[in-house]
């Protein structure tokens, strides 16, 4: 063992046996960012802070909640409202956390793209960033299941059915799935399982290794510039706080953080209490009935523009059947942005409106979303289903496009 | 032996050893999400069809699934292979879930025909679909006839000979 002197203060003592002076230096007074950047790359922050409060008020949730068919509603809609003192603010922040969570993380993710900040050594942080998404849609999906209202057992129903769609073992898989011919009890215990404990265990973990993935390459700024961080730090330490281009991530960078933070935590409150019905569909509040579906069903707004191009194909093209063709083009929906980097095949980092092809694909994407997302909410009759079409067919082509515009925006612009 | 190969022994046979533990308990955690065996053996239902009125849609359930049975009126064309004849009335016997992602269709009298709510999906009174993204005609369930009852898991000869047309 080392050898160790009487420490003078409780810091030193600390310091002795955990190393802490070093660690703190490592992970926030020398972890440097880029000057040059605006409240979007707060976005990270405040998606930790909802995370933070989801598993907290998750706990609380869970001292009264009943995974069990017969209880659960009862346990969510008496119980936890009415009878807990503040059970029902536990539950406002939980639902409304779930639904602004992905607010944030959809605007942390189309920031990503805007700024090109996927692509050139980025290439790890974007990955574990979708590794994340796929993470919260599970947790949001699997959460929703446990009020055991109309609307989620039906959500419950339709997601597990859409893995019968795969060959060959496609339904045998929904019976291993469900634990039973249809959504029932078991159903129910299992999902209960991953939403408290698999996935928030394997959500910590991507979080810890999305911020890894950040160390090497750094954050991106505003203007896709590549700089030396040693040689800017170098300038920083020496005084030199002006000239240099970055700060360091504490105090400097996360003060700033916690502006943001701060704004945002008014908003989330605001909602929480005085416009939560967007996050508790009123349909939900009707205990589930396996006999019944309801006249209109449609998931969370997060999940609807997926939603609508799984149904957007409702007629065969080429002996494919729409049924097949809504779920292979549900499954590309889902794993295409994985694959942005490689889809990407221009050189250029700066911000989407500085590159000449780049901005009309993305500007048209974010249009296409918005489409996708209004229409996934209205029933699929008459003209919808038409509109619904041909934005799936828009979205599927966007990406089908992209490395060709990309490669003719390489060439144009020279390989900068 | 040298020290480089009693290490790559003891890394092979770590390996071994690691690799059948890691087989075993995938395979027991597959099994532990199967089904229940009191879930794969749920029983049969049994339905009286001597009673149910003309054009309005009786639902039963049987292994959680609810099953349709409508009793046709005079004016309803019975189709071969997806309709049975119990006494002196046609019937349309089919697990009411839309095949398209397994919401359950509602029946409307007049038209004669199912209107899924989730997706758009039709269908006629003999379930075959007709408009929407469902891929084919609503399931027939395995059923014996007997007398005026219908015992649902069970296959009898109607059934045989309707799976045989269709
Ligand atoms: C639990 C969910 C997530 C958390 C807690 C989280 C957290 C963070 C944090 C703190 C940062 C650094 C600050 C910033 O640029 O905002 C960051 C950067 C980044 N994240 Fe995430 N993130 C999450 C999900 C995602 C998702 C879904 C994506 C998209 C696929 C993504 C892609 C990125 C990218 C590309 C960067 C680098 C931004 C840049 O260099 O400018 N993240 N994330
Ligand atoms: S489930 Fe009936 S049309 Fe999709």
């Amino acid at each position: 063992m080392a050898e160790f002197k009487k420490a003078d203060s409780m810091l030193e003592w600390f310091d002795q046996r955990l190393g802490v002076v070093n660690f703190v230096k490592v992970m926030m007074t020398e972890y440097w960012i880029p000057k040059n950047i605006n409240f979007l790359w707060a976005m990270g922050v405040v998606i930790t802070v909802l995370f933070t409060l989801l598993l907290v008020s998750g706990i609380f949730l869970l001292m009264y909640y009943k995974p069990d068919v017969n209880m659960a509603f009862d346990s969510v809609n008496f119980t936890i409202m009415q009878d807990v003192a503040y059970g029902w603010l536990f539950r406002h922040i939980h639902a409304v956390g779930a639904s602004v969570v992905f607010l944030v993380i959809y605007i942390h993710m189309f920031t990503g793209i805007y700024y090109g900040s996927y692509k050139k050594g980025r290439e790890m942080i974007w990955i574990s960033g979708m590794l994340l998404f796929v993470l919260f849609s599970a947790e949001g999906f699997s959460g929703y299941m446990l009020p055991w209202g109309q609307m989620s057992y039906w959500a419950a129903y339709v997601i597990t059915e859409i893995f019968g769609g795969i060959p060959l073992i496609g339904d045998e898989l929904v019976v291993w799935i469900r634990g039973n011919f249809y959504v029932s009890d078991a159903t129910l215990t299992r999902f209960f399982m991953l939403h408290v404990l698999l996935i928030p265990l394997a959500i910590l973990g991507a979080i810890v290794f999305h911020f890894y993935a950040l160390r090497f390459p750094h954050v991106n700024n505003e203007e896709g510039e590549f700089f030396d961080f040693d040689e800017e730090a170098e300038k920083y330490k020496a005084g030199d706080k002006k000239g240099s281009k970055v700060i360091p991530f504490w105090p400097v960078f996360l003060s700033k953080d916690f502006m943001v933070v701060g704004f945002f935590m008014i908003f989330f409150f605001y909602l929480t209490f005085y416009h939560y019905g967007f996050a508790m569909d009123a349909i939900n509040f009707d205990k589930a009935d396996g006999l019944k579906t309801p006249a209109h069903i449609y998931p969370e707004w997060y999940f609807l523009w997926s939603y609508e191009v799984l149904r957007g194909f409702f007629f065969d093209i080429a002996g494919i059947s729409g049924k097949d063709l809504g779920l292979i083009a549900f499954g590309i929906a889902n794993a295409i942005f994985f694959l942005l980097p490689w889809l990407d095949r221009s050189p250029m980092v700066k911000p989407a409106n500085q590159r000449p092809y780049f901005k009309y694909w993305f500007w048209i994407l974010m249009a296409d979303l918005i489409v996708l997302t209004i229409y996934g909410k209205l029933p699929p009759t008459g003209v919808n289903a038409w509109v619904g079409f041909a934005s799936s067919m828009t979205f599927l082509v966007l990406f089908a496009v992209l490395p060709f515009i990309t490669k003719l925006e390489a060439k144009k612009v020279g390989g900068k | 032996m040298t020290n480089e190969s009693r290490r790559g022994f003891i890394g092979k046979a770590f390996g071994a050893v690691a690799g059948v533990g890691a087989v075993a308990s995938l395979v027991a955690m597959k099994k532990t999400w199967d089904p229940l065996p009191s879930v794969m053996s749920a029983g049969f239902t049994t339905v009286d069809v001597s009673a149910l009125a003309e054009n309005k849609l009786e639902v039963v359930v049987w292994r959680g699934k609810p099953v349709f049975i409508l009793k046709y009126s005079a004016d309803m064309a019975p189709t071969d292979g997806r309709n049975v004849k119990v006494g002196d009335h046609y019937f349309s016997v089919m697990i009411g879930l839309c095949t398209h992602l397994g919401c359950i269709p509602a029946y409307l009298p007049d038209a004669h025909q199912f209107k899924c709510a989730c997706h758009g999906g039709e269908f006629t009174a003999d379930g075959v679909n007709t408009f929407g993204p469902p891929p084919r005609p609503l399931d027939i369930p395995p059923f014996k006839v007997d007398g005026v009852t219908l015992v649902l898991g069970e296959e009898g000869e109607e059934y045989k000979a309707m799976t045989a047309k269709a």
